[in-house]
């Protein structure tokens, strides 16, 4: 307990210069309103619902686009690796539009499905899948031919050994580039909903910005923030488990 | 791969020939691709709304070419992104040197880094608007604040990964500090550091898209907005062709970059990845 409040004390100094500084109007305090009051401007989103009323469609949208991601960039990136032929024809592409902007895509999505969760789910699709499958990929790949051999010898079928062999050791890689998907997932989340949409939480903090509410602004903007750190250390903790047997096998 | 590249050193013109059918191979994804596209569009499934077919988006790019809207579009967007990115990678650097060698500084950064690095950087963005108005400066400034942390990570590990041996080597002939980081810590942390800034280029591309978008103005993002605005799916359609053609050559070069940069070190032997 003590030594996470000596390793996170910069985060409180910081914290508490930030409220004296505003406090006593060193900078203009609509610029930057005390932590107080946008404490209090987030317990009114929350009491007034209007918080969970934007949070539950941008995770929504933000969940769905990135499980479709993994799905198809799974597969994809292991089927690049398992049939030099697909690599041919995909590998080129991929390596093309891995380097693209995603942001680029959002007024495409939007002449395509309108602006609704459609498009963003699209968006969030389109822009997570190639680090999915470029992990996906290295990972097959650099399997041990070794370990598939032995699989063979020991007559696994094609699928037993791409389930049994293939996933498992590209495993460590996937989950990196699953890892990526997941911080660019909130990045066009909010990107998206800041851009073009009538809900969310991005247009949450558009809206309030627009009205000059900047302490509620702040409140919503911390809240996203803080959400996409939450889920990248819960994400990070579930990785280790399932990649503990890796640990004790390099040990 | 090792039994190709043997046969490679002895005939030469063999390699050539692999090379030939490599490139058509990529080239002829790519085109299959634009070819696909263009039946697509004007095979009437979708509308010229939705779709409009290739031929007419690369008019469409030739006449902005030809009135220099292009250019200036080009021009701005590769300005900021480059700004940023270059902010980014010196300050990147400069803390990650400092986290990598002073306590305070490590003490000072650490939480920082590590709860700022998975955060949504660009929710920030109606802050910056707010304290540096629309212009150059606020989009600059957006494109360095997330491309910053990678830089850091990577020095940080990296100058923390160079070996006990070089460090006391070097010591033992007498270097001073500075000696020691500029000939010994640097160069031997260099491939690290050069991947983090790899990592930074496309986050900086796709921010200063973003931040175009979002504010407005000149450049291809803002270009973007307004077709889109206007219903012109061309221009968006041209927008996102030119977006992805850049992304790609910037992305290339600054891999070119890393195997000058690098033809001293292990790797360059080695094919590199993307």
């Amino acid at each position: 307990m003590s030594a996470a409040l000596i390793r996170y004390s910069p985060l409180l100094i910081l914290a508490i210069a930030w409220q004296l500084v505003s406090q006593f109007e060193f900078v203009s305090s609509t610029a930057l309103p005390p932590l107080t009051q946008i404490g209090a401007a987030w317990l009114d989103l929350l009491t007034s619902g209007d918080l969970q009323k934007n949070a539950v469609p941008s995770l929504y949208r933000g969940g769905a686009g990135l499980v479709l991601a993994i799905a198809f960039g799974t597969a994809l990136g292991i089927a690049m690796a398992w049939w030099s032929s697909v690599n041919v024809v995909l590998g080129p592409l991929v390596e093309g539009f891995y380097p693209m902007p995603k942001s680029a895509l959002i007024p495409v999505t939007v002449i395509w499905l309108g602006f609704g969760d459609g498009s963003k789910i699209l968006l969030i699709f389109l822009g997570c899948m190639l680090p999915v499958t470029i992990g996906a990929y290295n990972g097959a790949r650099s399997t041990e031919q070794v370990l598939v051999w032995s699989a063979r010898c020991m007559g696994a079928s094609r699928l037993r050994m791409m389930w049994d062999v293939v996933l498992p050791s590209a495993l460590p890689e996937l989950l990196n580039g699953i890892r990526t998907a997941l911080a660019l997932a909130f990045i066009l989340m909010v990107t998206s909903e800041l851009i073009v949409a009538r809900e969310g939480l991005g247009n949450l903090i558009g809206f309030l910005g627009a009205n000059g509410s900047y302490a509620a602004m702040y409140a919503v903007v911390l809240t996203v923030a803080f959400l996409g750190f939450a889920a990248d250390r819960i994400y990070q903790t579930l990785t280790q488990r399932v990649l503990a047997w890796r640990e004790t096998g390099l040990a | 791969m090792s039994r190709a590249a043997n046969a490679d050193e002895r005939n030469p013109a063999g390699r050539v020939v692999r090379g030939a059918i490599w490139a058509a191979a990529h080239l002829g994804s790519i085109v299959g691709l634009l070819v696909a596209w263009e039946v697509f569009a004007r095979s009437g499934a979708v509308t010229m709304f939705m779709l409009p077919p290739f031929s007419a988006v690369a008019a469409r790019i030739w006449a902005d070419g030809v009135d220099g809207n292009l250019w200036l579009n080009v021009g701005l967007t590769l300005y900021r992104t480059f700004v940023g990115f270059l902010l980014a990678s010196v300050i990147g650097v400069g803390i990650g040197i400092a986290m990598a060698r002073t306590r305070w500084a490590r003490w000072f950064f650490d939480p920082i880094i590590s709860v700022g690095f998975p955060m949504p950087k660009v929710v920030f963005l109606p802050v910056v608007i707010l304290w540096l108005g629309v212009f150059d400066v606020s989009k600059i400034t957006m494109v360095a604040l997330e491309a910053v942390f990678p830089v850091v990570t990577a020095t940080v590990l990296g100058i923390q990964g160079v070996g006990h041996e070089l460090v006391w080597s070097a010591r033992n002939m007498g270097a001073k500090d500075r000696e020691l980081l500029w000939q010994v810590l640097l160069p031997a942390a260099f491939p690290q550091i050069m991947t983090g800034i790899q990592v930074a280029l496309p986050i900086a591309l796709i921010v200063a898209v973003f931040a175009e978008m979002a504010m407005g103005g000149f450049g291809l993002g803002g270009a973007m907005m307004q077709a889109s605005r206007f219903a012109d799916s061309r221009g968006v359609f041209a927008g996102i062709v030119e977006i992805a053609v850049i992304g790609y050559c910037v992305v290339k070069g600054l891999a070119v970059l890393r195997h000058h940069l690098l033809l001293w070190h292990q790797e360059a032997v080695s094919p590199s990845t993307v």
